[in-house]
């Protein structure tokens, strides 16, 4: 287990509210290896930027961790001081936001902010600066040094999103945080942003953590899928195994609902009818079973657990157990 | 005669021409896609027509009536009729109102002074599926797709002939984004409704529209039957945004042609083909402009047509 670089182990968060505790993450279980590509799917709601901001331990302040690890290279960062969390925020790891438009500040030039970023550095201003403009080109930011000068808002959606890929991996992390970066931008575009992505992970050797709900975009990029569910993993396994033989009833369902599976016009396109429910109120046994069109008796009163089926395939759904078909 | 005749639309903001001459019909009971990046001026076309953005030349009929120009008092009557559904849905609601409020603010605007309200709320949150008691919610209280619906109910409250709906599910999980497309088409089967919605989401339109217009720089470049044009697009642009459309499936390897740089500024635009530059079959002949060409229907704007 050498290679591992992240390891997310039977983390649980909760949110502290006045209607009670709302259980945002239940028994989270994952790992990104060195140089890999992981994707994390679901839908509003599923938990994905709790997730996020409990890796970074950037969390609001009524979020009560309830139990279990984030290992990042062997360490704890749940017990990790404030001081060590902040050296390790933007240098070891570092995060690419979902709205291009709102992640640079606006009265600064992109320039400035590059250099300011570089805060930990000893290089001169100079340095400093080339460092930035190198950096805009390996994102293919045309005639990088004399946009340095220019302000944010003199950059396209689709330029200020690679803006932010390039600052950072300015600190080369191990690890980016992707979370929705292609959301607010054109099919074009995205194309664009995903496939510089994949050059950059080989270039810089990062491995990235990429937080979509855009199935069409996750079976592209990533090596291996985590699927939730209302706050919980409900599958995990290759991207292959994932879309192509999938092991949980709502990984199924989510992948017919979307449309770019269907060719043909359709009069009544696919959906998964009911809501999420309410995780200030969690009812027992599967958290899927209202929705999902397989539930049995057992789905009732048992919480499957997340198991693995074959190699690096894991799926929490009573249906892959022998028992359970009878 | 035509539901809607647009014609040689153009919409400038001081020196920036966002539309520079875009014509499209929409026959009743009709729905009509327009498809295009981000800043190709296809919100502005349907503000446009709602009387909602500028147009300082051309014109649009509606049922044969010239309304490009309409003032606010003429155009309120015609509010019946054209309904419009904005893109981000709780920020269209306003978070005051109760949603009973809000759905039934139409027949107040109207004057509709004989209408049961409640009644008429009833009505329309069971037509879009929302329970009755979500009348007394307020949009806070509302999840993406919930709000989504209510603007729908919102903008059917009037039985209207003609819907105008700017990205009717950006920002929807797929689960949802379906529920909404199946409840349109019903509504459109069950109402005879003509629709005009924008998106870029070309899963989306397949399943939707049944002609499509192509939209860049605020001109149309392809126009045709959405099966044509997703069997056989002519226009590189277009080849080019269907092939951007990653699917659901990793073991799908699309022919992808990429695009080159960004859309240029509406400031400067190209001479010739304005789509030249970006263009990965451009050819020596594309520095003259090209015109607008109709054959079986289908409507292109190109030298070096892709077969």
């Amino acid at each position: 287990m050498t290679d591992t670089l992240l390891e997310i182990d039977r983390l649980s968060v909760d949110y502290e509210t006045a209607r009670g505790d709302l259980k945002a993450l239940r028994d989270i279980s994952f790992d990104v290896r060195k140089g890999e590509i992981v994707g994390i799917v679901g839908e509003s709601g599923c938990g994905k930027s709790t997730l996020i901001s409990s890796i970074l331990r950037l969390t609001a302040p009524n979020t009560r961790f309830r139990q279990g690890e984030v290992r990042f290279k062997g360490e704890d960062l749940l017990q990790l001081p404030e001081r060590m969390m902040r050296d390790l925020r933007g240098a070891d790891i570092s995060i690419v936001f979902q709205d291009p438009m709102q992640t640079h500040n606006p009265v600064l030039s992109i320039g400035q902010q590059m250099l300011d970023i570089q805060h930990r550095s000893k290089a001169s201003k100079a340095e400093k600066r080339a460092r930035a403009a190198q950096m805009l080109g390996a994102v293919g930011i045309p005639d990088p040094e004399a946009r340095l000068d220019q302000f944010p808002h003199e950059f396209s959606g689709g330029m200020r999103q690679r803006i932010a890929i390039a600052m950072a991996l300015m600190s080369e992390p191990d690890l980016l945080i992707a979370d929705e970066p292609t959301t607010a931008l054109d099919a074009t575009l995205e194309v664009q942003i995903i496939e510089r992505l994949q050059e950059l992970q080989q270039e810089f050797d990062c491995a990235i953590l990429f937080i979509s709900h855009h199935l069409g975009v996750i079976a592209e990029l990533c090596d291996r899928v985590v699927v939730m569910y209302a706050g919980a993993v409900v599958e995990s396994g290759e991207v292959r195994e994932i879309f192509h033989d999938p092991k949980h009833p709502y990984t199924r369902r989510l992948i017919d609902c979307d449309p770019g599976h269907i060719k043909e016009r359709a009069r009544v396109l696919p959906t998964i009818p009911g809501e999420v429910p309410d995780l200030a109120n969690l009812p027992g046994g599967c958290i899927f079973r209202d929705r999902c069109d397989q539930a049995m008796p057992r789905c009732t009163s048992q919480v499957p657990p997340l198991t693995q089926l074959k190699d690096g395939h894991h799926a929490a759904c009573w249906l892959n157990h022998k028992e359970a078909a009878e | 005669m035509s539901l809607l005749d647009v014609k040689n639309l153009k919409t400038s903001y001081g020196p920036v021409n966002v539309l520079a001459g875009v014509s499209f019909t929409v026959e009743p009971g009709e729905t009509y896609a327009l498809v295009g990046e981000s800043g190709s001026g296809k919100t502005t076309v349907i503000r446009a027509i709602a009387g909602l953005a500028p147009a300082q030349e051309g014109s649009v009929t509606f049922e044969g009536r010239e309304i490009r120009g309409a003032s606010e008092r003429e155009l309120r009557p015609l509010r019946k009729d054209i309904a419009m559904m904005f893109q981000d849905p709780v920020g269209s609601l306003s978070p005051r109102l109760t949603i009973r409020s809000l759905i039934t603010e139409p027949y107040r605007i109207q004057g509709m002074k004989d209408r049961d309200l409640d009644a008429e709320a009833k009505r329309l949150l069971e037509m879009v599926n929302l329970p009755a008691h979500f009348a007394d919610r307020y949009p806070y209280q509302l999840s993406g797709g919930q709000a989504r619906r209510v603007g729908v109910a919102r903008a059917l409250a009037l039985e209207p002939k003609l819907i105008l709906a700017d990205e009717p599910t950006a920002g929807l999980d797929v689960s949802v984004q379906g529920e909404l497309l199946n409840l349109m088409n019903d509504l459109r089967e069950r109402l005879g409704l003509a629709m005009v919605i924008i998106t870029h989401n070309l899963n989306v339109v397949r399943h939707v529209a049944d002609r499509m217009g192509i939209m860049y720089l605020g001109r149309l470049v392809e126009e045709g039957t959405t099966e044509a044009i997703f069997k056989e697009p002519r226009h590189p642009y277009t080849r080019c945004l269907l092939s951007a459309n990653p699917e659901p499936d990793p073991d799908a390897r699309l022919e992808r042609i990429a695009l080159k740089g960004e859309p240029p500024s509406l400031l400067r635009r190209p001479k010739g083909c304005e789509f030249r530059e970006r263009c990965p079959f451009a050819q020596e002949f594309c520095s003259q402009t090209p015109q607008w060409e109709v054959e079986n229907g289908h409507g292109l704007r190109c030298l070096a047509p892709l077969s």
